[in-house]
Formats: structure tokens, C-alpha cells, sequence
């Protein structure tokens, strides 16, 4: 079936509150407008508002109150309206969603998930298009996946809503609206990058947002002679190391994407972890392409901020070819 | 709408507050809840001086170096003890830092109970065994773990309540404010126990609110509001016990500011003599809360020379097991650092499990 990100999302939650009743699904305007994306629409009507529903106006309140829900056994699925306005919940995610498990030995188990859209590129006005992933990913007890396609949606929802941890569910909006083939019956498991792209020459790395630019970036490098794979992520943490690091091992070669500013990024962290373990098979230096170290810029000048696939091939460009019997001379 | 309570008022907190005795453990005329029965004054007495005798011991320990920090509630026993001997098993606790006396008096083992404060771990008891969440150290975040809790069990067809502690800095966070709102729009089974105790480390309540009483911040969101004598245990069970069972019955939440005072320092680390006067702790020793249960007591022929000592002989005991308790040496184990982050340990985590474990081979 041919569905779009936000429509895959949508049968992931209806699928997950017909499979388990102690499944739940609240926040701000979730309910009868289904959410300001509609990821939630016509789940009320379907499943009433004792199970979807509209919550008073407070991030911290939400993730607060669902935190005790699931310590009395219920499973919350709780959306936050945007990135940048789920900081009022910080502390609740950071202090105790993330730490409960830990502080209580394991005895309080919390199978929470916090939906939040997350990015730009949708001509949003600020506050509006925060990369905020790497305040959760450096949270350790906290799961983060972030889909980079509707089918991937569904199932890393499906297992995200079914996961024992609580885990922050980032959905890329500029996403939501582009459709796809959604099979299923696929079974993608959480915790595991994919290669999306198979290639033999350097190894594009991005998730959620940069998914596809990585795979604009692969197609247009083929003109200049760079085989490129792409591997995306999917889940943020825990990382997948066996499946990137296998990748750059065969390749030689990496680029990291993000929106992201990139000083102290996820990317930072994605090339200190293959330099530890490719060290040898490199054959140049890890490269970063993300967003500027500024605020997230108006909408008249995000284009600028955003990694487009230019920037990505510079990137490649700059990897030291001179070392290949056909290669490029490159200005490492 | 109005809502009633069953003491017969409205949302609004009455202007003085509620007591059935008296400073000098007499009864008032015209009390707004009937006294507690003699079994719970009895037993509201005897757990009030183990709570004290554990408090004194928990504060020599940390002198001792046993503890990490002790934050003694001492002068607070008719809260810690009324508000929980209120509650039926079936019922939660939220409490703080402040809180161990309560947590003894619900049934956590003695030493599990300082677990946290011992440094062993975050926590040493099972939480569903007592039905005692995690001593909360973040202000205020708790209030909304128990209203959700409490909004769970009524999903789920229970009619278990959930009571939750906080102090007077406390509901200057914004999470006080979304929890009561939740737990008023949600009729969530919730009571809101305040323990204003004049204090916030240093910082006096006249710093912290403007309003008549901190009971009145309910007002604002349909959450019924009790004001009532924090150092009266009669009047903190029956109030606590009637919140609770109008809770229970799908009455909703309340919100209960008691007035009492931390005779103590913030925790053994502080110095209060820097932003208070010695002459107010006199004043408030003076209304001392177990002096006067048992003035009352002892005016109705409930209590004499002979079981008072018997009750202290057995807070000597209590006492002694948890001396022996904190000073058996037992080292935490550095392996379970790693197990309880996720569900299973992550292959980066077991990675760095092995790494510790080589460096202490
Ligand atoms: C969110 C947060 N801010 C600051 C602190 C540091 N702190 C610990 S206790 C305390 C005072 C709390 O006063 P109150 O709520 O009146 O409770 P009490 O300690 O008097 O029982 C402060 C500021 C904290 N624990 N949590």
C-alpha cells in the first residue's frame, strides 16, 4: 500500500490501540483534530476519548502524568507538538523517564513513547524546526529512532509502542507528506541501521530528514564516478555500530549527515566511533556535512542552513582520492 | 458548580487552620471532622515516636559518616505519620527526600529506606511491594507521576488512590501547577499533601507566595483545598483519611497545605542559624506535635507512664536495628551499574561492563 509518512504513523497507532488495550494516546490537539500534522486523525472517533485524547496545554505535564501511567501498567504514547516545545518536559524525560528503570533496580519498567516532529525545511517560523536529537541521545536510558521512511515509520513505531524502554519517536515533517510503498508485514527491527544504498567507494551515514538526500547525493555522484551507499540509521541510540562500521570498512570512506549544528553533534560522535573502530581502512578523514552552529534560521534563509546535496558532494569531493587508480584529486 | 466536601466546604481553604486540639492537646469546640478513634490515636502516638527515634538515629549516623545527608523531619511527624497511617494498602505514596519517616511508617524496611541516602543506591525497596514510589529529589515532579498513576488506576477499574508529599518550595514549580490542573480536569484520585514547613533551604514563605495560603492555589483549578494545623496528627489523619475517601469515591483531588515547621536544618549540611532565628525554633518546639497527642492522650486515661515506655523501649530496639543495619559494611556490587539502564544491557554497554570488570580483576 502507497502511504505517506503521516499516514503510515496513523495506522501504526490505530493498529497498536486495537492490538492492546493498555495502550494510550494523548497530548495537545490529538483528539478530534487528530494533531496539527493528523498524524492522530480519526483515532478518537475510532477508539473514544477514553484512550485518544487532548490534554491540558503542558509538555511536562504530559510526560509527567504518563510517566505515572506506566508505572501503574499502562503503555502512553504521548505526542509533543513540536521539537522546541517539548523542552518544558525536559526534566521529566532527562530526571525520570530516562532514569526510573536504573534508580529502581529495574523494578519500575516504563513503556513510554514521546512522539515528537522534529526538523525544518517546511518554511516553519521559529521554535518551529529544531534538530533537537542529540539532548535525548546523550540521555542514556532513553531509546531514540527516527524513521527516514513511512514504511520504517510503521514498524519502528509498532516496536517502539511494544519496547520495554521509553523511547523518544523523532519524526522528520518534512517527511510526513511524501508517499511510499508500506509493506506490512516487513518486520524492521529497532536498534539496526540499513543499507539503503549499496555502493563501494564511500559510505553516506543519515538519518530521518537527510535520508533522502543522502540518496539524491548517491544518484547524482554516480556522474562523477563515486559509487556511494547510503546507510541510514533509523535508530539514534543505542547505535548500531556492527552495521555502520562493517560499511566503512568496506568503503574506506565516510560522510556523516545531519541538519544539526554540528559542534558537539551527532555526527562528532558517529566519527569518533568509526575512527576507533575503521581506523586502519580509512583512507581519509571522517567528514561532517550538517546545519551551522546557529539557531535554526528564518524561513527565508533555511535553505542556506540545510545540507542539500551540493554540500554533501563537496564533501565527498574532499576525501582524498588521489589514493585510487581512477580517482578524483581531491583538496583534502 | 460547586463541589462539597464532606467537612461540609467549599473549594476555598477556611481562613484559620482546621485542628481538633489544641497547642496544649485539648480538644477544640466545634471541630470540622469527627476525632480519630483511640486505636488510630494510639497508633498515630506509637509510630510518631519510632518516626522520631528513627529520624534521631538516621541524623547521629550521618554524623557518624554513615549517611551521605540525612534531611531530618523532625517537628513533622503528625504529617508524616497522619498522612500515611490515613492510607489503605491499596492506596500510594509519592513522597521526597524529606519523607523517610513516612516511608518507615508505611512499612519500608528501615535500611531499605536509606539505601538512597546511605549512597548503596537510588533506592533499595521495591516499589510495588509497598506501593511507595522512588523518593523524589527533583521538586514537585512527582505531583504528576501520581496524578497519572492515580489517573491509571481508574482506567483500569481500581479504586486506589494516590497521596503525594511535597514542601512549600515545591509549589512554586511549574509542575505543581500542571499537576493540579491535570488532576482537576481529570477529577484524577489524587491528594496534594503540602508540608509547609516555613522553609525552603533558607528561603522563607514570605519569598515564595503572595497568596492567603498556599491552600488557596487550588482554588484556581476546581482542586478542593484544606488549611489545616500540620502539627495536630488528629487533624492530619482525619483530613488526609477524608481526602482520601472522597477521592476514592470519585470526588476528585485535593489540596492540603499543613502548617508545620522543620526544627532541623535543610539537612545536616546546612547552617540555618544563617537565616533564622533560634527564638522561632523555640516557639515552634513549644507547639511540638507528639507533646501534644500525648497531653491529649493522657487527659483521656489512654496513655500512661507505662506504655509510653513501653513505646519507647521499642523505638530503642527499632533504633538499634537500623544502627546495626547501616553499620554492616555492605559494598555495592560495580557490575550492576550496567544492568538496569534499558531493558537488556546494549553491546556498548556490555562492552564497558567487561571493561570495568577487567580493571578490577
Ligand atoms: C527542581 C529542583 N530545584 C532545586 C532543588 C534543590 N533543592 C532541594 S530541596 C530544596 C528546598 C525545597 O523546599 P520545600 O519544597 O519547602 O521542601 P522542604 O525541603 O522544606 O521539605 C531545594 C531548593 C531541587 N531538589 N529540585
Amino acid at each position: 500500500m502507497s502511504l505517506s509518512m503521516a499516514g503510515a504513523l496513523n495506522r501504526g497507532l490505530a493498529d497498536a490501540l486495537e492490538a492492546d488495550d493498555r495502550v494510550l494516546v494523548f497530548g495537545e490537539d490529538v483528539g478530534p483534530l487528530g494533531g496539527v500534522f493528523r498524524v492522530t486523525d480519526g483515532l478518537t472517533a475510532r477508539f473514544g476519548e477514553r484512550r485518544v485524547f487532548d490534554t491540558p496545554l503542558a509538555e511536562s505535564g504530559i510526560v509527567g502524568t504518563a510517566i505515572g501511567m506506566a508505572m501503574n501498567g499502562l503503555r502512553p504514547v504521548v505526542e509533543m507538538q513540536f521539537d522546541a516545545f517539548a523542552y518544558p518536559a525536559f526534566e521529566q524525560i532527562t530526571s525520570h523517564l530516562a532514569k526510573l528503570r536504573n534508580r529502581t533496580r529495574g523494578k519500575v519498567e516504563l513503556p513510554v513513547v514521546v512522539r515528537i516532529p522534529y526538523g525544518g525545511g517546511i518554511g516553519g517560523v521559529e521554535h518551529h524546526c529544531d534538530s533537537s536529537e542529540m539532548y535525548y541521545t546523550h540521555t542514556p536510558g532513553l531509546r531514540v529512532v527516527t524513521p527516514g521512511t513511512p514504511e520504517d515509520a510503521y514498524h519502528l513505531l509498532r516496536a517502539s509502542i511494544d519496547s520495554p524502554d521509553p523511547v523518544i519517536f523523532l519524526e522528520p515533517k518534512r517527511l510526513y507528506w511524501g508517499k511510499s510503498e508500506v509493506d506490512f508485514d516487513a518486520g524492521v527491527p529497532m536498534d539496526r541501521a540499513v543499507v539503503r544504498r549499496a555502493g563501494s567507494d564511500v559510505t553516506l551515514i543519515a538519518y530521518g530528514p537527510m535520508v533522502p538526500v543522502a540518496l539524491e547525493t548517491a544518484d547524482a555522484a554516480r556522474e562523477e564516478g563515486w559509487d556511494v551507499e547510503v546507510v541510514d540509521l533509523r535508530t539514534l541510540s543505542p547505535f548500531d555500530d556492527e552495521t555502520v562500521a562493517a560499511s566503512v570498512r568496506k568503503t574506506g570512506r565516510a560522510v556523516v549527515v545531519h541538519e544539526a549544528s554540528g559542534f558537539c553533534g551527532y555526527g562528532a560522535e558517529v566519527a569518533a566511533r568509526l575512527t576507533e573502530r575503521c581506523f586502519h581502512h580509512l583512507h581519509a578523514p571522517i567528514l561532517r556535512v550538517t546545519g551551522y552552529d546557529i539557531p535554526y534560521p528564518p524561513p527565508k534563509l533555511e535553505e542556506h542552513h540545510l545540507p542539500n546535496t551540493d554540500r554533501v558532494l563537496d564533501a565527498i569531493a574532499r576525501l582524498q582520492w588521489d589514493d585510487q587508480v581512477d580517482g578524483v584529486v581531491g583538496v583534502a | 458548580m460547586t463541589t462539597v466536601t464532606s467537612t461540609g466546604r467549599g473549594l476555598l481553604p477556611t481562613a484559620e487552620p482546621l485542628a481538633l486540639l489544641t497547642a496544649a492537646g485539648e480538644p477544640v469546640a466545634a471541630p470540622a471532622l469527627p476525632m480519630p478513634g483511640d486505636e488510630v490515636l494510639l497508633d498515630l502516638h506509637r509510630r510518631m515516636v519510632l518516626g522520631r527515634r528513627f529520624d534521631a538515629q538516621a541524623t547521629a549516623l550521618t554524623k557518624q559518616g554513615r549517611l551521605a545527608v540525612y534531611p531530618s523531619s523532625r517537628g513533622q511527624e503528625a504529617c508524616e505519620v497522619g498522612a500515611v497511617l490515613a492510607l489503605e494498602d491499596r492506596d500510594w505514596l509519592f513522597p521526597t527526600y524529606r519523607d523517610s519517616v513516612a516511608l518507615v511508617t508505611r512499612g519500608v524496611d528501615p535500611i531499605e529506606t536509606l539505601t538512597l541516602l546511605q549512597g548503596g543506591w537510588h533506592l533499595g525497596y521495591d516499589p510495588y511491594e509497598y506501593r511507595v514510589a522512588p523518593q523524589c529529589t527533583p521538586l514537585a515532579t512527582n505531583t504528576l507521576h501520581a496524578v497519572g498513576l492515580a489517573h491509571a488506576a481508574r482506567y483500569q477499574g481500581e479504586d486506589s488512590v494516590a497521596l503525594v508529599l511535597l514542601g512549600d518550595g515545591a509549589t512554586s514549580e511549574g509542575d505543581t501547577h500542571e499537576a493540579l490542573n491535570f488532576a482537576g480536569v481529570w477529577q484524577a484520585p489524587v491528594v496534594f499533601l503540602v508540608q509547609n514547613n516555613g522553609y525552603a533551604i533558607s528561603v522563607p514563605m514570605s519569598k515564595q507566595n503572595a497568596a492567603p495560603s498556599l491552600a488557596h492555589k487550588g482554588i484556581g483549578y476546581g482542586v478542593r483545598s484544606e488549611l489545616i494545623d500540620g502539627n495536630d496528627p488528629a487533624a492530619v489523619y482525619a483530613t488526609v483519611r477524608d481526602a482520601v475517601q472522597a477521592a476514592r469515591e470519585g470526588g476528585g483531588p485535593t489540596l492540603i497545605e499543613a502548617r508545620t515547621y522543620r526544627i532541623e536544618a535543610h539537612t545536616n549540611a546546612d547552617d540555618a542559624n544563617r537565616y533564622r532565628d533560634p527564638a522561632e525554633v523555640a516557639y515552634w518546639l513549644s507547639r511540638d506535635p507528639l507533646d501534644r497527642l500525648e497531653a491529649y492522650l493522657r487527659s483521656r486515661g489512654l496513655l500512661d507512664d507505662a506504655r509510653r515506655d513501653a513505646v519507647l523501649a521499642e523505638a530503642e530496639a527499632f533504633a538499634a536495628k537500623v544502627r546495626d543495619g547501616m553499620n554492616a559494611d555492605v559494598e555495592p556490587d560495580p557490575a550492576e551499574l550496567f544492568e538496569h539502564v534499558y531493558a537488556q544491557p546494549t553491546p556498548a554497554l556490555r562492552e564497558q561492563a567487561a571493561q570495568l570488570a577487567e580493571e578490577l580483576r
